[in-house]
């Protein structure tokens, strides 16, 4: 690895962030965990909050993400993140507690948590990687999963007859009071890791004044799951992915 | 940790009694869903805990409720939750994740009839989901088995205690009737538990520290067969706080082994027998796990027989059994699905326990 004072002469126009470990990922090239992760990253260290923040790691593909964050974590049971979050946030007022969750984890098993997590509208935020597919287990359907999409466990494209259709959580519980500040983002492009970025800035000042909850969909690509190399899966998630999932914000606070 | 006690006597319902008794523990959150018959415990705390202490919070399921449990003991603060056999079913996976990440907390079961929805009435069915784990892999809870409105009280403490002490999460197995049933208490005193201060809680990574990662996961199946090995090395440690009671034991010809409740109305039996001219002991298990073996297996090998008696189709009489490896007859009396058997039953069953064996006066 190149050190800072290898490059001293040179001007240094990025940097890892400090809270981001030095432990390789191992999320699938291409993949937008690794891109999500560091960004949360990268706000704990400018905020300078990495002794105040705890967060909840799900089970799915980010189910290592304390490996890459310097931070103290909990790695909770499949779909339970934002009520570890809550716990923890309830006996400490005074920490920032975030949640990270894929779209099985928040959206299919862990429905309830979610919706009740946001109802109580609490100080939290809850990060919602949606994938439209569950990664970590060989790419069966998600409830993200869009109609004729194919997955492992919908070999010939999901159908509306036999699954329903693709829930759009973050709509949804945009409308419980407890909700404080919604937005969808995607990372397929530095623009949209930029917007990202302010997305998680914003959300823990609101913690900060103890606002409700502000809860962030992530649009995120599983280039492995779908069977796609990273390039084509960024065309494929903007050309479908985001059709049926608008970014920009939902819900601000007024 | 040395108890003080209120001056004053109460009459007090056993779910009160409990959750009177979290208050004076100290604890900082209870997460619960309510559920008969332990609604009062929820109901209590919500009524009568201040709000700088800490929260009480009603979850949206006893699975919610658990995983709260989990994060904030995570976070190093002492919490519990409360629940009757169904809910207790719906949170053990977070229960396993809560022991394999050796994490304190207190958890109460005030059981009921099983299986299914049930009955509300007062049970012993879940002495094997309990004792042998009742989640997945290979974990044990302590768990402790009051048999009156006092111990209801006083096992908040012992169970906090144990499970700070050992970092395991520690269960209050009680039944309907003993939440229910009003009685005498003095309540222990604020400030009988030692101060807990976790260095390996999730709490915000301190600049000169590691980071606090609270896991029950490994890649590597070494890694993780050497987290069991150290939960087993754990639990062997565990068996020195095993905790029993012995009653009229000198010279009985019978042993009964009963817990909770049930060991309530076999002392009722007891002196019916009294009477009779048989002398029959009781041994109360007060800790269900650690189970207290050795001594069943040194008094199976001085009496002629053995009755457990339980509120189930016969759960912890197999412990009993491996206990007393055959050294001498172990019989069974059980009722099942939220009936109680009277001291004349569990009488008549001694009778022909004496008149099988030729048991002589
Ligand atoms: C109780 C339970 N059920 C099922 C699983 C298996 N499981 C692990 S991750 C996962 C889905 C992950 O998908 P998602 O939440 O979308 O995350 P991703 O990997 O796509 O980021 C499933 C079903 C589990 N670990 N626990
Ligand atoms: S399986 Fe998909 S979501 Fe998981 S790391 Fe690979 S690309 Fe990312
Ligand atoms: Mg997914």
């Amino acid at each position: 690895m190149i050190s800072e004072c290898e490059i001293e002469n040179l001007e240094l126009v990025y940097k890892k962030p400090k809270t981001l470990t030095e432990t390789p990922m191992h999320y699938c090239p291409g993949c937008g965990h690794g891109v999500i992760n560091k960004v949360l990253m990268e706000v704990i260290d400018e905020l300078n909050i990495q002794d105040k923040v705890v967060g909840a790691a799900p089970v799915g593909c980010s189910v290592f993400e304390y490996r890459y964050m310097d931070i103290d974590m909990i790695e909770s049971p499949h779909g339970r993140a934002s009520a570890v979050a809550t716990g923890v946030k309830r006996v400490n007022p005074d920490l920032y507690v975030f949640s990270y969750q894929g779209d099985g984890d928040l959206a299919a098993i862990g429905t309830s948590e979610t919706i009740h997590t946001v109802n109580r509208g609490e100080n939290i935020l809850m990060l919602f990687i949606n994938n439209a597919i569950y990664g970590m287990t060989g790419g069966q359907m998600a409830p993200t999963t869009l109609i004729g999409q194919k997955t492992s466990t919908s070999p010939y494209g999901r159908t509306v007859k036999n699954s329903g259709f693709p829930i759009n959580m973050t709509e949804l519980i945009s409308k419980l009071d407890g909700a404080y500040f919604v937005t969808r983002q995607a990372v397929h492009k530095p623009n949209g890791v930029r917007k990202l970025k302010k997305a998680i800035q914003k959300s823990f000042e609101h913690q900060k004044e103890n606002k409700g909850t502000c809860f962030i969909e992530v649009i995120s690509n599983c280039p492995a799951g779908w069977g796609m190399t990273p390039i084509k899966s960024n065309e494929w998630l903007e050309e479908n992915l985001i059709k049926m999932y608008p970014l920009g914000d939902i819900k601000v606070p007024k | 940790m040395n108890m003080s006690y209120d001056k004053n006597v109460r009459l007090m319902k056993g779910n009160e009694a409990l959750a009177e008794a979290a208050i004076r523990a100290e604890i900082d959150g209870y997460f619960g869903y309510p559920i008969t018959p332990q609604s009062e415990i929820l109901e209590y705390l919500s009524k009568n805990f201040n709000e700088e202490d800490g929260v009480v919070l009603q979850a949206e399921s006893e699975i919610a409720a658990i995983n709260m449990v989990f994060g904030a003991a995570g976070s190093g603060k002492r919490v519990m939750t409360s629940t009757s056999s169904p809910g207790m079913s719906l949170m053990l996976e977070g229960v396993s994740y809560i022991a394999a990440a050796q994490l304190p907390c207190l958890l109460v079961n005030i059981s009921r009839g099983g299986p299914g929805l049930g009955t509300i009435q007062p049970s012993q069915a879940d002495y094997f989901q309990s004792t042998k784990g009742g989640g997945h892999g290979d974990y044990r809870l302590i768990v402790l088995a009051p048999n009156s409105v006092q111990e209801m009280a006083d096992f908040v403490f012992d169970a906090i205690y144990l499970a700070e002490k050992y970092r395991n999460p520690a269960l209050i197995l009680s039944d309907g009737t003993l939440g229910q049933m009003m009685e005498k208490v003095r309540l222990p005193e604020k400030g009988s538990l030692p101060k807990f201060i976790p260095d390996w809680a999730a709490k915000g990574k301190r600049k000169d520290k590691e980071r606090n990662i609270i896991l029950t996961s490994a890649v590597d199946p070494a890694v993780m067969e050497n987290l069991n090995k150290e939960l087993q090395k754990k639990y062997a440690l565990l068996q020195s706080e095993v905790r029993y009671e012995l009653n009229e034991i000198e010279d009985a010809q019978i042993l009964i082994v009963a817990f909770g409740l049930s060991a309530r109305i076999c002392n009722k039996a007891q002196e019916i027998v009294k009477e009779k001219g048989v002398s029959v002991g009781l041994l109360r298990p007060i800790t269900l796990y650690p189970f207290p073996s050795d001594t069943i297996t040194k008094l199976s090998k001085k009496v002629q027989a053995i009755l457990v008696v339980e509120l189930n189709a016969g759960q912890m009489v197999e412990d009993v059994k491996l206990a007393v490896n055959g050294n001498c007859p172990v019989h069974f009396y059980g009722r099942m699905g939220g009936e109680l058997p009277t001291p004349e039953e569990i009488y008549f069953e001694l009778k022909k326990i004496i008149d099988e064996q030729s048991i002589e006066k």
